[in-house]
């Protein structure tokens, strides 16, 4: 067990995939002698080679449709696309090929690419460095998508999600780099949670808190602090985005009868809705109350200045508790 | 090294800027050419030694399968029109830019085509409801890629340039000495997509042929409306040499394609080839090009039909005999009776298999709804009760 941040946690799973699989190979923007902007790819280069480590023109297109010529050819590459907001150039890419390539040829060719995007906001970024995309893909059949919360996670997960024969985007909250934790490097992948599960991450009884991401860490504090006002607030990590492991999260509302979702994106057509539509579908007789969801407001990405206001931080998610429990709250005495 | 030549019976259809002097394998301004429209051989300096052995067997073999897949085209549009298929892309008056680049290449060497080759799918071997299926809506793609080396055909403009620079990027990576080719059309060369592949396959000198088959026409936008300069100037600028050949030369599109395949497999990086042809009939068959395309400027190009052109040749050989005739015609013959049979005995698809495939591992949404939807199909078989609302 070792003590890595979450940008080590990936490098060192980047790394055992790399030495694991000679068809791995990494492309992206500065990913090679700088390391990445945010330092994950750091010494990769050095030790694996310019073939293996490839710094690739800055074309996002181009990184994608790249490598899914590289798959075509039996490769598995790992695409950084070095922000969030930097992704829309290659959507047609991953949308209109990685994702469809499986389908379209009726499972003869196989795109196992791994596309890495550090996404959410909180670090004091200009536009477009800090969105959160993740609902245009999840909405896009044929692609897996993940998002981390932690560094074992971080660590087991991206080695999983190369490993996946499926195209899988792996957001990782940047604003969660430095944070650390412990990792066990000798995990089994086997044995390990697979990569399509979501986590309890702590258990309750009053209502199911589910978050994502960047999200969890803010969703587990507020669970503390709820629990100071005898509160039992259950926290599940979602980890998978698509497909999202219902199971988990019904299991949960059975037992709790009450829901908040929270994530950054906006809410009009975010994951929120994706999961309250779902679970009221599943779990209608079980609810007590309305789902609610806590997110980002429906704006474009505020300027830093603003960014604590857009982003749900720990009392509002407390806010959008009470409201699941029908305590006094915010929005106490607002019809509908 | 190849120099620029200026070939006789030259069309010129917009004014070039010339050669590069810094690119050995500009043809300039000029077509690269071998058989006139008239049918007369023109011999040729530089590129002559890449065709030295076209035989008579082999032009005749040629001729067939423009022959055969001009039939296909007609067979299919009929199909078309029959209410068979759903839609078709017909390749009329392309056959010679078709067959002269794929049978330039070895069978080990990848393909990323567009919607168009099916030319390119004929000789690459792809069966005739493969090549049916996709337009008949039976499926969305047409043959096993890893079977022919050909990829799926690709419907987005010029997705496939990109696909075919990383396939090449991996083979630089296998040390293979196979090349790889894309094909995509004039209107492609606007793309983005297009233009990034340009700039990877530069930057990594990827064994990649761009093969650009500039038939004048994107649906109803011209050629004049992609670019104002010739498309075989553009590479220059990404550092990527270029020729510009007589797309409806058998000939010379053969010896254009075979210089650039072997420049890709010894290394020598990527090549694009403009190949000027012309779409003489619809877009596809939901197209009216009578909307937007003066009829003389059709006229014009019927003159230069490829395969009358190949006809001639072989005329003033002596080699279109009898036999070859009947042969020719026995076998497209032959190959358009298939594919319509290929094509009305399809078997119809089964509904739950609109499930398959989209993984190839499980997902728990797919599945769920996968097992709703057969539910409901399983409620028509379930008996009513009488008096049942």
């Amino acid at each position: 067990m070792s003590k890595l941040t979450f940008a080590r946690a990936i490098n060192a799973g980047l790394r055992k995939s790399l030495e694991n699989d000679p068809k791995v190979v990494l492309m992206g923007e500065d990913i090679g002698a700088l390391g990445g902007v945010f330092r994950v790819t750091d010494g990769l280069q050095k030790d694996f080679g310019k073939h293996r480590v490839i710094d690739s023109p800055l074309a996002e297109s181009g990184i994608i449709g790249t490598a899914v010529g590289l798959a075509y050819r039996g490769y598995r590459p790992v695409c950084e696309i070095q922000f969030d907001g930097f992704i829309y150039p290659a959507f047609d890419q991953i949308v209109s090929q990685v994702a469809k390539m499986h389908y379209r040829t009726q499972g003869r060719v196989r795109m196992p690419i791994t596309i890495r995007v550090p996404f959410g906001g909180g670090i004091g970024s200009p536009e477009h460095h800090s969105e959160s995309p993740e609902a245009y893909f999840t909405h896009t059949s044929g692609l897996r998508v993940v998002a981390v919360s932690n560094p074992q996670d971080a660590y087991t997960m991206i080695q999983q999600a190369i490993a996946s024969d499926d195209p899988v985007l792996y957001f990782e909250p940047k604003r969660r780099y430095h944070d650390k934790g412990d990792v066990d490097e000798t995990i089994d992948l086997s044995t390990a949670l697979p990569l399509d599960k979501a986590a309890v991450v702590s258990a309750g009884s009053d209502v199911t808190l589910v978050a994502y991401g960047p999200l969890v860490k803010t969703a587990k504090d507020a669970a503390m602090a709820a629990a100071d006002d005898g509160i039992s607030v259950e926290v599940i990590d979602l980890r998978s985005l698509a497909p999202i492991d219902y199971p988990v999260v019904e299991a949960s509302v059975r037992k709790t009868g009450r829901l908040v979702i929270t994530h950054e994106a906006g809410q009009s057509g975010g994951l929120g809705a994706e999961i309250a539509a779902s679970i009221t579908e599943r779990c209608f007789h079980y609810l007590e109350s309305a789902p609610v969801r806590i997110t980002g407001f429906d704006v474009p990405y505020p300027y830093s200045k603003l960014e604590m206001h857009h982003l749900p931080d720990l009392d509002r998610i407390l806010d959008g508790v009470d409201r699941a429990l029908g305590r006094p709250n915010s929005l106490s005495g607002l019809e509908g | 090294m190849l120099t620029d030549q200026a070939g006789k019976g030259v069309h010129h259809d917009t004014p070039g800027p010339g050669h590069s002097a810094q690119n050995p394998l500009r043809t300039g301004g000029n077509l690269l050419q071998l058989v006139s429209p008239e049918g007369e051989r023109i011999s040729h300096p530089e590129f002559d030694v890449w065709v030295k052995d076209v035989g008579d067997e082999q032009l005749c073999s040629l001729y067939e399968d423009m022959t055969v897949i001009r039939r296909i085209d007609a067979e299919a549009t009929a199909l078309q029109r029959q209410g068979e298929l759903a839609l078709w892309p017909p390749l009329l008056g392309q056959e010679a830019s078709q067959i002269g680049s794929s049978r330039s290449l070895r069978d080990d060497e990848f393909v990323f085509p567009s919607y168009r080759e099916s030319g390119v799918a004929y000789v690459r071997g792809a069966h005739l409801s493969e090549i049916a299926r996709v337009w008949r809506g039976n499926a969305s793609y047409g043959w096993d890629p890893q079977r022919i080396n050909l990829a799926t055909p690709q419907i987005i403009i010029g997705s496939q340039s990109l696909h075919a620079t990383g396939y090449a990027m991996g083979v630089q990576l296998d040390g293979a000495n196979t090349a790889v080719l894309a094909y995509f059309g004039d209107g492609a060369t606007s793309e983005g997509d297009v233009n990034e592949a340009m700039v990877f396959a530069a930057s990594y000198q990827a064994p990649v042929v761009f093969f650009c088959q500039n038939n004048h026409w994107a649906i109803s936008e011209p050629v004049r409306v992609q670019s104002h300069v010739q498309l075989a100037d553009r590479p220059t600028g990404f550092g990527i040499p270029s020729m510009r050949v007589d797309g409806n030369d058998v000939l010379a599109v053969m010896a254009a394609t075979r210089v650039a395949l072997d420049r890709a497999r010894k290394g020598g990086g990527p090549t694009f080839i403009e190949a000027v042809t012309y779409r003489m009939g619809p877009h596809t068959t939901a197209d009216d090009p009578t909307r937007y395309r003066d009829p003389i400027e059709l006229e014009d190009w019927a003159a230069k039909d490829p395969i009358l052109r190949l006809r001639k040749l072989l005329e003033a050989k002596g080699l279109l005999t009898e036999d070859v005739e009947a042969r020719v015609t026995a076998k497209a013959d032959a190959v358009a009776a298939e594919l319509r049979s290929n094509c009305i005995e399809m078997p119809d698809p089964q509904p739950l298999d609109v499930f398959n495939h989209v993984y190839s591992t499980p997902n728990s949404w797919i599945e769920r709804q996968k097992d709703h939807y057969s539910r409901y199909l399983n409620s028509f078989n379930q008996p009513v009760e009488k008096g049942a609302l």
